[in-house]
C-alpha cells in the first residue's frame, strides 16, 4: 500500500467521435485519485464523473487488467503505455504521478492502426500478420508424444521469451516509422527455435515480412524504440533472427 | 418443494447420453458410434462458434480443419485477447513423465474427488484421456513448454494433487496455449475456412423448430445488430464470476451468451458453483475495478499464516514464530499449504472472521517465504516465481522478497453453467457449450490447472466428433436469416438496446454494478445461509428494478458505445444472479466451493448430503420475473466410492 495522499491531476485527452471525424484534445479534472488506483482505475472515476455531467464516457479499449491480454493501450505523456519499464497502461499504478500533474492522452497514432472512437484503435492488421505465416501447419489429431523429439532447455527459453509477445502494439507507436518489424520476428523467433517450426522457417518469414509491407507499416530503420517501449521486454535480437530467414529465403529464391 | 422462494418441479428430462459399459471404454465406443458427415458434405454445413478462447478457438479451428465452414466471434477487437490467456500456472494431463504413480485413472479419481462428488463420472473420465493427447498437440504446434536441461518436458505438482502432472510455460500457461490455438484459428481464416468476427458480441440465440440454427450480434463499431444463420451453434463464451463485480475476470467477461440462451430454453445447471480462489492481492480500496490471482503454485514454496493473537497490529516481521499461527498446516498436516482451493479459501475466511486477519481492513493472511528462501536461496525462488514477484511489488508497492505476500480470496471460476449432455450438447438439440460456459466437469470445485485442459479437450477433441454426430442428422442450410424466426429475434434485441438508451436515469451502469457485487458477495460468496439468500434475491429485484427505471446509459446505438455494452450485460447480471441465489438456497447441503453455513461439520468442514443432493440443478426459465423451475440429473458413481473428502 502506497503512503502517499490522493491526488488531483488534469487530463489532455484525445476525443474523437469515429474514424470519419477529425479529432483533438478535451480537458478534464480528475479529482481524489488514490495512488493504488491504475491508470484505467483511474479514467474510470472520470468516465463516471462525464456520465453524471451527461457527457459521453471516454472510450478506451482494455480487458484483463493484469498486463496479458495486450488490449489496452494509449500513449501516455508522449510514450505508449506511459513509458514505465515491463508495465501495461492497466499495470500502471497512479503512484507513478504526483498531485497536480498534467496528463496526455492519446491512441496509439500509425496507419495500420485507424482510431475507432476517442482512444479506440483498429487492431486487425496485426491479426492479418498473424494469418500470414505466424502459426506450425498442424491439424488437431495425430501428434506425436510432446516427448518424442526432446529440445534443448536453452532453445525452449529462447522461445518463450519472443512468445511472451502480447501483441498490444505499443511497438508500432513507438516507431517513428510505424514498423511491425518486433511484432512480426517475435513470432517468427519463437517458432524458428523449436524443431517443430524449421518446415516453414524460410516461407514464414518471407510471408509475414511482406504482408506487413502489404498493410502500410513501415520499414525498420534499426531506432530501436520498439524494444524500449515493449511491456514484455521482447528483445531486438529476434528482428536479426527474422531477417535472416527472411534473406535467406528471398535471396535463395526457395520458397 | 417449499420455503420462503417457491421451486416448482420441471418436466424437462435430462439424458446425459453417457454411454454405457466399461468406464475406460465409453468414449472410444461413442467415437465409433456417432454419425459421421460424409468428407464432401461437410462443406455444405455451417457452424457458428461464439468466443474464441481455449475452447471456442481451439474448436473453430479443429472445425475448420475438418471442413465446416465456420463463423466464430468475440467480443475483443482481437480473437487472441480472450480471458483464457490470463490462467498463469499450467495444465493437468496424465502423461506420468514423472514416474511418480500418475494414471488417467488417477487424474480421472482427482477431478471427481475435487469436485465433491458432483460431476458426471463418464465426462470426467474422457477429460482425463483427452488430456494426454492435448500436451501432444500443443507442441506440435509450437507451445513454449518449460523444459528440463535434458531436452524432456518439465512437471511441476499443483494446487491439491500429490503427483507432478501440470506442464507450464513460466507462469503464462493460459497465454501460451491460447496463442497456440489463436495461431491454428489464424491458419484457419487465412484459408478461408474460418470467417472471424471481432468487435461482435451475440446478444440473442435463434431457435428454428426448437434447435438452435443461429445467432443475433451487435457490432461493437457500427452498432449494426445482425442476424447470422447457421447449422450448429457453439457457445464458449466463459463463466460468470463477474457477476460479484470484483473478480480475477477481465473486465468484459459477462453471462449474456449463456442467459440469452437459458432465456431461449437452455436449462442451466449449478449456477450456485463458483470458485474462490485463495491466493489474491487483497482489495485497496473502493474505486478497485478487480482483483488480481496470484498463481498457487506459490503455495509450493510459500507458507500462509496469521497472528495467533486478534488484532494484532505489528508488522509481520515483528511477530515472533511462536505467536505465528500457520493455520493450513496445522489444520491440514498432510496436505498443509497444498490443500484444494476451496478449503484454502475457506479457512482464510474464518481466520479474517476471528480478527486475525492482516492488512486494511483485516481482510488478508501473510504467504511467507522466509523459509524457502532461507533453504532455497533467492535465486531459486526468483527463477520460479520471479514475475508474479514482480507483479506483486508493481501492484502493492511492497517487496515480498523482504516482507510476506498479503493474499485474500477473490472469485476466480465458475463452475456451474449450461447443462450439457455427454455430447457437451445443451437440452436445445444444435446448440453446443464448451469450456467454462457449460457445467460438465468440475462438479462443485475445481482443481488447479483443469480449466485449460478443459477448454482444450473440448474444443480439440470433443466437439469436432459430437458435432458431426448432430449434423448427420440434419440437412444443411434449413433456415437463413431470411426465416421469420430471425428478424423477431433482430426486433426484440433492438428494441431492448434502445430501451437502454431511453431510460436516461441517474446511475452509471458501473454503480448497478458494484451494488449487485456487493449483494453477491456478501450473501452468495464464501459462506451462505438461507435468511441471507432470501434477502439477496429480494435486494436483487429491487435493484433490477430500480435498473430499468433508473440507469443512465449515453450517446446513441449507432457507434462505439461503451456503455450501451454495460449496461447490456449489467441487465442480465442482475437477473442472473438471482438464478445463483435460487439455486445456492434450494441446495442444503455444503459440497466445493458452496458452503452453506447451517451444514458443516463440527470443525467446521463442508458437510455433504449425498442422499439429498446428489445430483445436477438444472434450472429452466419460466418467464419474467418468476422462479426458474427445477430438473434433476441425479448422478450415479459407479468407479468411484463416495467419501468424505479429507486433506487432514
Amino acid at each position: 500500500m502506497s503512503t502517499q495522499k490522493n491526488m488531483n491531476l488534469t487530463l489532455q485527452v484525445w476525443r474523437q467521435k469515429s474514424k470519419r471525424d477529425a479529432g483533438g484534445f478535451k480537458t478534464y479534472q480528475a479529482k481524489n485519485i488514490s495512488p493504488d488506483q491504475s491508470f484505467l482505475e483511474m479514467l474510470d472515476v472520470v468516465n463516471e464523473d462525464l456520465i453524471a455531467k451527461g457527457e459521453e464516457p471516454i472510450a478506451f479499449d482494455h480487458d484483463c487488467r493484469e498486463g496479458i491480454c495486450g488490449m489496452c493501450s494509449l500513449f501516455i505523456n508522449g510514450a505508449p503505455h506511459g513509458g514505465f519499464p515491463g508495465t501495461t497502461t492497466c499495470q500502471l499504478h497512479m503512484r507513478h504521478f504526483k498531485d497536480g500533474d498534467e496528463i496526455t492522452i492519446e491512441p496509439w497514432r500509425a496507419k495500420p492502426f485507424p482510431v475507432l472512437k476517442d482512444l479506440i484503435v483498429d487492431r486487425t492488421s496485426f491479426d492479418r500478420l498473424v494469418q500470414a505465416g505466424g502459426y506450425i501447419s498442424v491439424n488437431t489429431g495425430g501428434a506425436p508424444d510432446a516427448n518424442a523429439v526432446p529440445i534443448p532447455k536453452k532453445d525452449a527459453d529462447l522461445a518463450m521469451d519472443a512468445a511472451s509477445c502480447i501483441g498490444c502494439g505499443a511497438c508500432v507507436a513507438a516507431c517513428p516509422n510505424a514498423s511491425a518489424m518486433l511484432f512480426v520476428s517475435a513470432k517468427i523467433s519463437q517458432l524458428r527455435h523449436l524443431p517443430q517450426g524449421e518446415a516453414e522457417r524460410k516461407k514464414r518469414a518471407l510471408n509475414m515480412l511482406n504482408r506487413a509491407d502489404q498493410e502500410g507499416f513501415g520499414s525498420c530503420r534499426n531506432h530501436f524504440e520498439c524494444e524500449a517501449a515493449c511491456p514484455k521486454d521482447i528483445p531486438r535480437r529476434v528482428m536479426a533472427e527474422a531477417y535472416r530467414d527472411y534473406i535467406e529465403a528471398s535471396a535463395l529464391r526457395e520458397e | 418443494m417449499s420455503g420462503a422462494i417457491d421451486i416448482t418441479a420441471s418436466d424437462l428430462k435430462l439424458e446425459s447420453k453417457a454411454p454405457t459399459g466399461p468406464l475406460a471404454e465409453k468414449w472410444s465406443k461413442h467415437k465409433f458410434d456417432l454419425k459421421l458427415v460424409n468428407p464432401a458434405n461437410k462443406r455444405r454445413y455451417r457452424v457458428i462458434v461464439v468466443g474464441s478462447g481455449l475452447a471456442g478457438a481451439s474448436a473453430a479451428s479443429s472445425l475448420g480443419e475438418l471442413g465446416y465452414h465456420v463463423d466464430c466471434f468475440c467480443f475483443q477487437d482481437s480473437p487472441r485477447r480472450a480471458h483464457s490467456i490470463a490462467a498463469q500456472g499450467g495444465i493437468n494431463a496424465a502423461k506420468n513423465y514423472q514416474n511418480d504413480g500418475d494414471s488417467i485413472f488417477r487424474l480421472f479419481y482427482d477431478t471427481i474427488k475435487g469436485g465433491d462428488f458432483r460431476a458426471r463420472e463418464a465426462n470426467v473420465h474422457r477429460l482425463a484421456e483427452c488430456s494426454v493427447d492435448i500436451i501432444d498437440h500443443c507442441t506440435a504446434l509450437g507451445v513454449p513448454f518449460a523444459r528440463e536441461y535434458g531436452g524432456q518436458l518439465a512437471n511441476r505438482s499443483f494446487g491439491g494433487a500429490q503427483v507432478s502432472r501440470t506442464f507450464y510455460a513460466r507462469g503464462q500457461t493460459g497465454q501460451q496455449l491460447l496463442l497456440g490455438a489463436y495461431s491454428s484459428l489464424s491458419r484457419m481464416i487465412e484459408l478461408g475456412r474460418v470467417k472471424m468476427h471481432s468487435r461482435a458480441e451475440m446478444l440473442d440465440l435463434v431457435l428454428v423448430d426448437g434447435h438452435a440454427k443461429g445467432i443475433v450480434t451487435r457490432d461493437l463499431v457500427s452498432g449494426e445488430i445482425k442476424a447470422w444463420a447457421a447449422d450448429a451453434v457453439v457457445l464458449a463464451t466463459g463463466g460468470y464470476g463477474n457477476v460479484f463485480y470484483l473478480s480475477t475476470n477481465a473486465q468484459g467477461c459477462n453471462v449474456t451468451a449463456t442467459y440469452r440462451a437459458y432465456k431461449r430454453g437452455a436449462a442451466f445447471a449449478n449456477p450456485c458453483f463458483t470458485q474462490i480462489h485463495p491466493t489474491c492481492i487483497p482489495v485497496h480500496g473502493d474505486q478497485q475495478s478487480k482483483l488480481t490471482l496470484m498463481s498457487e503454485s506459490l503455495r509450493n514454496d510459500g507458507r500462509i499464516w496469521v497472528p495467533k493473537a486478534k488484532s494484532d497490529t505489528r508488522g509481520a516481521a515483528q511477530i515472533p514464530e511462536a505467536e505465528r499461527d500457520y493455520y493450513l498446516e496445522r489444520k491440514y498436516p498432510s496436505f498443509g499449504n497444498l490443500v484444494p482451493r476451496d478449503i484454502a479459501s475457506r479457512a482464510a475466511k474464518q481466520v479474517c472472521d476471528e480478527g486475525r486477519g492482516v492488512g486494511p481492513g483485516g481482510l488478508g493472511v501473510y504467504l511467507d517465504f522466509a523459509k524457502a528462501i532461507s533453504e532455497k536461496g533467492k535465486r531459486d525462488i526468483e527463477g520460479k516465481y520471479g514475475n508474479l514477484f514482480d507483479m506483486y511489488a508493481k501492484i502493492t508497492a511492497e517487496d515480498p522478497y523482504a516482507t510476506p505476500m498479503r493474499i485474500y480470496p477473490a472469485v476466480h471460476y465458475t463452475m456451474g453453467g449450461l447443462w450439457v449432455d455427454y455430447n457437451l450438447m445443451s437440452n436445445v438439440p444444435g446448440l453446443f457449450v464448451l469450456g467454462e460456459a457449460n457445467f460438465s466437469d468440475h462438479g462443485a470445485n475445481r482443481l488447479g490447472a483443469s480449466a485449460l485442459m478443459q477448454g482444450l479437450s473440448d474444443g480439440y477433441f470433443v466437439i469436432p466428433y459430437t458435432v458431426g454426430g448432430y449434423l448427420a442428422g440434419e440437412k444443411p442450410g434449413k433456415a437463413g436469416v431470411d426465416h421469420a424466426a430471425f428478424g423477431e429475434v433482430v426486433s426484440t434485441v433492438k428494441s431492448r438496446s434502445h430501451k437502454l438508451l431511453s431510460i436516461q436515469g441517474n446511475k452509471s451502469p458501473r454503480q448497478f454494478h458494484r451494488a449487485l457485487g456487493q449483494i453477491m458477495w456478501e450473501r452468495c460468496g464464501m459462506a451462505r445461509n438461507a435468511a441471507g439468500l432470501e434477502k439477496a434475491v429480494t435486494d436483487i429485484r429491487a435493484l433490477r428494478a430500480e435498473f430499468w427505471e433508473n440507469v443512465k446509459v449515453l450517446g446513441d446505438g449507432s457507434a462505439v458505445n461503451t456503455s450501451l455494452e454495460m449496461a447490456g450485460r449489467v441487465a442480465d447480471f442482475l437477473e442472473f444472479g438471482e438464478i445463483m441465489c435460487v439455486d445456492a438456497w434450494h441446495r442444503q447441503e455444503s459440497c466445493g466451493g458452496h458452503f452453506r453455513e447451517e451444514f458443516q461439520t463440527e470443525e467446521g468442514e463442508a458437510r455433504r448430503d449425498d442422499d439429498g443432493f446428489a445430483y445436477v440443478a438444472a434450472w429452466m426459465h419460466r418467464g419474467d420475473g418468476k422462479v426458474p423451475s427445477l430438473a434433476k440429473e441425479p448422478l450415479s458413481f459407479e468407479n468411484v466410492k463416495l467419501s468424505q473428502r479429507s486433506y487432514k
